[in-house]
């Protein structure tokens, strides 16, 4: 997966924390943007 | 079709379970990826993989939410780099148990019943607390920045420890002070259990730095949060190292969860916790069976019994989010009609 099947030992395990842990900011970023724009939106459609 | 060399039927159960995990973590602020390793177990991931892989989405998971808190000052650094010690010893002390039981073939067996018990005793403890309404039970990490325990407001416990002056001494924010080794002894048996476990070890470690330490509960919360991010990170890289993390389990859970996060915070807003606390301690109570269910079946070659404990995680999981979803749709629409009443006076 990605790649990181030829690193060896240590360094498959710091890039799959790695990966972790990116994925973790760009969905805290990509969400909270996300959820900025429907909020308003989402309010109105159960309102209606 | 396949992503991550998976099929796209077990990522979107990933990413729909980590949802329901997601709303959970995000509206009661504990608990969600308790599930996770017991329901890795019952899918029949090896205990390695399933500690591991737990641990690494519990590692995303307080990423996403220290992020959230980083700039309420909740956090005590020289308490947290010192809870980060004794907790790394205790990881990979917890690891090697796992691995130890594992060779032994004991440790998905092990790992299950002490599951059990904390799963059901937490569970019975925050019915219990529901039931009786008076708040308690649940791990609240939106707490005003502000706020500090009074003196007399220190647990007995934590004042007895606190008395124990064993050089070197530190000095908490709050004017707290604790010997470092006391601090070391709390980090490494919560440390223990996230490596046993694989779990994050928040909802032991909180309150035992309120209770034992005597830190005031906006810091121990923070500090909490911050420690979690270093425990899931260690204990996640050391089960890498044997191969114990799966990104195909570890990636959709994550999408799942911080989508379900975002939900879950913006529900606390507008839904009373106390009312679904209930079902939160039910919810607990129910995995501990499903694990339980597990168990047995495997014990005594009843494969049905694999399947309903699948069906409760699942099922429980799925009713106590779906509770929290619909209170926070019911309580639009009753806002939006009080609004609307308001403006036909």
């Amino acid at each position: 997966v990605f790649g990181i099947e030829t690193l060896s030992g240590n360094a498959q395990a710091a890039a799959l924390i790695g990966i972790v842990l990116v994925e973790a900011i760009v969905l805290h970023v990509g969400y909270s943007g996300l959820t900025r724009i429907a909020a308003p939106w989402f309010r109105r459609f159960v309102e209606a | 079709m396949e992503v991550l060399g998976v099929g796209i039927t077990m990522i979107a159960l990933f990413v729909g379970f980590g949802l329901l995990i997601g709303i959970l973590f995000g509206f009661f602020g504990m608990g969600g990826s308790f599930l996770v390793t017991p329901a890795l177990l019952v899918m029949g991931y090896p205990s390695r993989v399933a500690v591991g892989s737990g641990l690494a989405f519990v590692f995303g998971t307080s990423v996403i939410a220290t992020i959230k808190h980083r700039n309420l000052g909740q956090v005590d650094y020289k308490l947290g780099v010192s809870m980060i010690i004794g907790t790394t010893l205790g990881i990979e002390v917890g690891k090697e148990i796992v691995l130890h039981l594992e060779e032994l073939g004991l440790a998905g067996g092990i790992i299950s019943v002490t599951y059990v018990l904390l799963l059901g005793g937490i569970g019975a403890f925050v019915t219990y607390e529901a039931l009786k309404g008076d708040g308690g039970g649940g791990m609240d990490h939106d707490v005003d920045e502000d706020a500090e325990i009074d003196a007399d407001d220190i647990p007995d416990i934590a004042k007895r420890i606190q008395s124990y002056r064993v050089p070197p001494m530190l000095t908490l924010r709050g004017g707290v002070q604790v010997s470092l080794w006391m601090v070391l002894a709390v980090a490494f048996v919560t440390g223990l259990l996230s490596g046993f476990l694989g779990v994050g070890g928040g909802f032991i470690r909180m309150p035992a730095l309120f209770y034992l330490i005597g830190v005031p509960v906006p810091i121990a919360v923070g500090t909490d949060l911050f420690e979690i991010v270093f425990s899931g990170g260690i204990g996640s890289f050391l089960y890498a190292q044997s191969g114990g993390v799966d990104l195909s389990i570890v990636v959709p859970l994550l999408a799942g969860s911080a989508l379900g996060a975002q939900l879950g915070s913006a529900a606390t807003s507008i839904v009373d916790e106390e009312g679904i606390k209930v079902y939160f301690g039910l919810m607990l109570l129910g995995g501990a069976v499903a694990v339980a269910f597990r168990q047995v079946g495997e014990s005594f070659g009843i494969p049905v019994l694999n399947t309903v404990s699948f069906v409760l995680i699942i099922g429980a999981a799925l009713l106590v989010s779906g509770a929290v979803v619909y209170s926070s749709l019911a309580a639009i629409r009753r806002e939006d009609a009080g609004q609307a009443g308001m403006g036909a006076d």
